[in-house]
């Protein structure tokens, strides 16, 4: 194993650890990548080929050619954008929400946790160790009609009973920012923790009050977790579907949910895949554009 | 895993000509310089001269662009660090963090096959004076028991060289005394060679039995810290050991032994042995504690102006201003004979011919001057 | 002339003062509850006497616990996803801590491209993942089933792994290494005595990561699996109708396991540091 180690004959100086041997680095990164390209680039491009083809007239299910009609995406989007509207909102809400119930979270984390630290940490990550689904089923349960929370909220007199959480958008947008809860804060805490509370000290020794140190040097300083946590949250949310089967109702679909119909219960794979395909673009220039704005300049 | 192919050469080590270039950068610049088997050489020089780069090409950590290094008669300069009798005590120690310190005293006698390794590693540890933390992990380990337990390291092995990569730098003041006494003891009694890299002229002048003073990838000057500091030829070298006055003047004569110079209608005399250039354009050189408060000398400068004081203990060191307005530096020791002067006082200097040197006038008076300690 | 103490302060200001000091800390104890209500409520219902449909209390049993392959399926879908998890995990940590030593400890052309190809996995939704990997299948006819969801399990792991060990290798210190050529380790031996061992804990943690991810992963598996079952699969089918008891056994069961190997490395870590 020549290759696995960072030393001898460097010529990039003492402290880089960086060697120059001419093969290693590619067989070291072959095999990985090779499975990435075979499985992930060339399904992207098997997707926009799916995407551009036809079932001819007459065909089976399921059997189709390749015409290159881009007209699929313009027929798909138009057919769906309730859908894809709904899903950018959804995603967007229950970003917003987890952001403002994580920061103050991983704040007290950060700053006001003592010896605790490590153990809320792990209590922050504890609860998805349980199966998502396991998880997003028991919030079926516990929002249920007959669960104590509708039981709760039927004794008060503003709600009449015909009351109900589940198969409404509230539940599935609660769902989505539950479920996305710890990938906001564990990168808004990360982003927080490395303040230097001395920074925070100078701030009050220049005559800083507490909201606006918080105000004009916590916040700023915490930007980098901040655009963490908003990706992490909002890619997954935008095309997840479970929560809106789960817990939503035919009206509350999001893209996810025709893209899997699509797929597996109206056999429509041109559709699907030009619907995929829309979605990850948008998803990536909404991504590029928020990048741009807040500036970020190490994701990996 | 044994690695039996350790070389065996004794012997100086030499570098001939060795350079190293990153891109257009030199880092070491046709540097040559032997090293006396079993001596204590120190490589002294501010950050960035070089110093630490020879030192790596001689443990086999960098490859020399140009040059050849050899111990004795073989030539080691592309030798796998591996494969070379010579062993680093590195800056910050770089001890194993996942094993103990027996383990980590261990390790290189164990790559080189030996299966009892419990006597060397204890006489190490006994050399070093920690026998008793031969189960402790390095993370257990104070900065000052870590940096002993490095050398222990090293030397268990009896290299032909041992490096020493500025061990005492984060090393608290006294405690680094303490390791310059320790180290010059344990090279004594192992007759090892040691080459110490420092930016501490202090620290180089009181271990090493040579020092080559290097600046910009070359070595300005070699030799014991006496004839550095007495006789230094060139600016950067007055300038980097301690503290040193330079007066541009030019040669009138050189002869009966002495050289005659001229600095603002004033005459000095120097002795032609410490004249190191043959040009006529010179900087005068005198040490600061060699300059008395009189005028009675062959080499004096009346009409001064103190302008500035500090009483530091062993000595007084006074500012003087010239007539024509260079300032010079004084130290005077708290002694017998004290001269106290106060800022404004009217003084006149005088110092001896043979505590004066001259070096060549094309130089930057302010060479090594004021270089800040990493 | 008689000085006037200051008069003490009020219960009510005391409790206020304390009350806006410690807002924070009211409010984090609020959203762990918050966080901790479905897993509680998963694993109260697993001692629910419920037979085949878990939506209503009918009375505590340990049954379930004791006889969690009691319910059909479950343990079916259970031992495929450990099977799959497994597999996928030393698949995907071997190839991802391959990239990662090839990315921390060497140079070499392409590096922009390289960290790109493992960033986009991470940033694509996972129904494009899913469906995009299905498009491919289908397009060479090869039919969904186990293999296929491990080769989707190892895919979007890798990146994970990738960037778990990339950042323990940046921590170690590339002049051990060079310490340890410098005491005649040549380089097969500094890798085996001291790179491997430091960048180890890096490996193992990204070792769980990959695991949690591959045994947790619905969406993606639920495109690539054809008929095979999952666990999550079979949780997400049972929904509608009540997931069995057994179900919830077998997911507080996991979640208390993975609360102790994490509780248990920081112990050790904690140990190691002191000892």
């Amino acid at each position: 194993m020549a290759f696995l180690h960072g030393a001898s004959a460097t010529h990039s100086g003492p402290k880089s650890g960086l060697k120059s041997r001419s093969y290693t680095p590619y067989l070291l990164l072959a095999p990985g990548l090779i499975w990435l390209i075979t499985f992930f680039i060339i399904p992207i491009f098997s997707l926009a080929s799916t995407s551009t083809m036809v079932r001819p007239e007459g065909a089976q299910i399921g059997t189709y050619v390749q015409e290159l009609r881009f007209q699929n995406y313009v027929d798909a989007f138009v057919a769906n954008q309730e859908q894809y509207v709904r899903s950018f909102v959804y995603a967007g809400i229950a970003t917003i929400l987890a952001l403002a119930i994580a920061y103050p979270l991983a704040y007290m984390i950060a700053f006001k946790s003592g010896k605790y630290r490590n153990i809320l940490l792990v209590l922050v990550v504890a609860p998805f160790f349980t199966s998502f689904l396991l998880r997003t089923v028991a919030w079926t349960q516990i929002l249920g009609d007959e669960g104590p929370v509708v039981s709760a909220l039927k004794l008060l007199p503003f709600f009449d009973d015909s009351i109900r959480l589940t198969a409404t958008p509230f539940a599935v947008v609660s769902g989505l920012t539950y479920n996305f809860l710890p990938f906001m804060t564990l990168p808004l805490y990360a982003s927080l923790e490395r303040i230097d509370p001395r920074t925070l000290e100078a701030a009050g020794d220049l005559y800083a009050n507490g909201f606006t140190t918080f105000r004009k040097v916590t916040v700023p300083l915490s930007m980098p977790g901040v655009v963490a946590g908003t990706l992490l949250t909002f890619i997954p949310a935008a095309g997840d579907y479970v929560n809106a089967a789960l817990l939503g109702n035919p009206n509350t679909k999001m893209i996810g949910n025709v893209i899997e119909s699509r797929f597996f219960a109206v056999v429509d794979y041109p559709t699907a895949a030009a619907l995929s395909f829309t979605l990850m673009a948008t998803i990536l220039i909404l991504v590029t554009l928020y990048i741009r704005r807040s500036g970020t300049d190490e994701l990996v | 895993m044994a690695n039996s192919k350790v070389s065996q050469d004794t012997g100086d080590l030499v570098l001939n000509r060795v350079s190293k270039f990153y891109g257009d950068f030199r880092a070491v610049d046709d540097l040559s310089l032997t090293v006396p088997d079993g001596s204590f050489f120190a490589l002294l020089g501010p950050s960035g001269c070089g110093k630490t780069t020879t030192l790596r090409m001689i443990a086999g950590l960098e490859e020399p662009s140009q040059g050849t290094i050899h111990i004795g008669d073989t030539d080691i300069t592309t030798q796998k660090p591996y494969r070379r009798n010579v062993n680093t005590v590195f800056q910050n120690y770089a001890l194993f963090p996942h094993l103990t310190i027996f383990e980590n005293i261990a390790f290189g006698l164990r790559r080189r096959g030996l299966k009892d390794v419990k006597t060397e590693v204890e006489n190490a540890l006994n050399l070093v004076e920690l026998g008793h933390l031969a189960e402790r992990k390095p993370g257990q380990l104070s900065g000052g028991q870590q940096q002993r337990i490095a050398v222990a390291r090293a030397i268990v092995n009896r290299p032909e060289v041992l490096l020493l990569d500025e061990p005492l730098g984060a090393l608290d003041l006294k405690l680094r005394r303490q390791m310059q006494i320790e180290l010059k003891r344990i090279q004594m009694e192992v007759g090892i060679t040691f080459i110490h890299v420092t930016h501490d002229q202090e620290e180089a002048m009181t271990m090493a039995d040579t020092i080559a003073v290097m600046n910009q990838g070359k070595i300005e000057q070699m030799g014991s810290a006496t004839d550095l500091y007495e006789a230094p030829k060139t600016a950067f070298v007055a300038n980097f050991l301690g503290q040193c006055n330079l007066i541009k003047a030019k040669v009138q004569s050189r002869t009966g032994g002495k050289a005659v110079v001229t600095a603002k209608s004033l005459t000095f005399e120097v002795p032609l042995t410490r004249v190191s250039t043959e040009s006529d354009s010179v900087l005068l050189g005198v040490r600061p504690e060699k300059l008395r408060l009189d005028d009675k000398g062959i080499n004096s400068i009346k009409e001064c102006v103190v302008t500035d004081r500090s009483f530091v203990g062993t000595s007084t060191q006074y500012l003087v201003r010239t007539p024509w307005d260079l300032e010079l530096v004084v130290f005077e020791q708290n002694d017998e004979g004290l001269h106290d002067l106060r800022v404004g006082d009217k003084v006149s200097l005088e110092w001896d011919p043979e505590h004066t040197f001259a070096l060549d006038g094309a130089q930057d008076v302010n060479a090594g001057a004021d270089l800040d300690d990493e | 002339m008689t000085t006037v103490a200051a008069p003490m302060p009020s219960l009510s200001h005391r409790a206020s003062r304390w009350f806006s000091r410690n807002l924070i800390r009211i409010y984090a104890s609020l959203a762990f509850i918050y966080l901790f209500i479905p897993v509680a409520y998963t694993f109260a219902f697993s001692f629910n006497d419920a037979g085949k449909s878990n939506l209503v209390w009918q009375g505590f049993t340990l049954d379930n616990w004791k006889n969690p392959c009691g319910a059909p399926q479950v343990c079916t879908a259970v031992a495929n996803s450990i099977q799959i998890g497994v597999i996928s995990t030393v698949i995907a940590t071997l190839l991802g801590t391959m990239i990662a030593f090839a990315l921390g400890r060497h140079k070499f052309r392409g590096r922009t491209s390289t960290n790109l190809l493992i960033f986009l996995p991470m940033a694509t939704p996972e129904v494009v993942l899913g469906a995009s990997l299905l498009a491919m299948f289908l397009n060479l006819r090869i039919n969904p089933g186990f293999w296929t969801i491990v080769i989707a399990h190892v895919m979007f792991c890798i990146s994970f792994v990738v960037v778990t060990v990339k950042a323990r290798i940046a921590s170690l210190d590339p002049r051990l290494e060079q310490a340890a050529m410098d005491l005649y380790a040549n380089e097969r031996e500094t890798f085996r005595f001291v790179t491997l061992p430091l960048v180890m804990p890096g490996i193992a943690g990204a070792a769980l990561l990959a695991f949690s991810l591959s045994f947790d992963d619905f969406i993606i598996t639920n495109f690539n699996s054809g008929i095979e079952s999952t666990f999550p699969k079979f949780v997400y089918v049972s929904a509608a109708r009540g997931i069995p008891a057994q179900a919830n056994v077998i997911g507080s069961a996991m979640f208390f396991i993975a609360l102790i190997i994490v509780i248990v490395g920081q112990v050790v870590s904690r140990q190691r540091k002191k000892s």
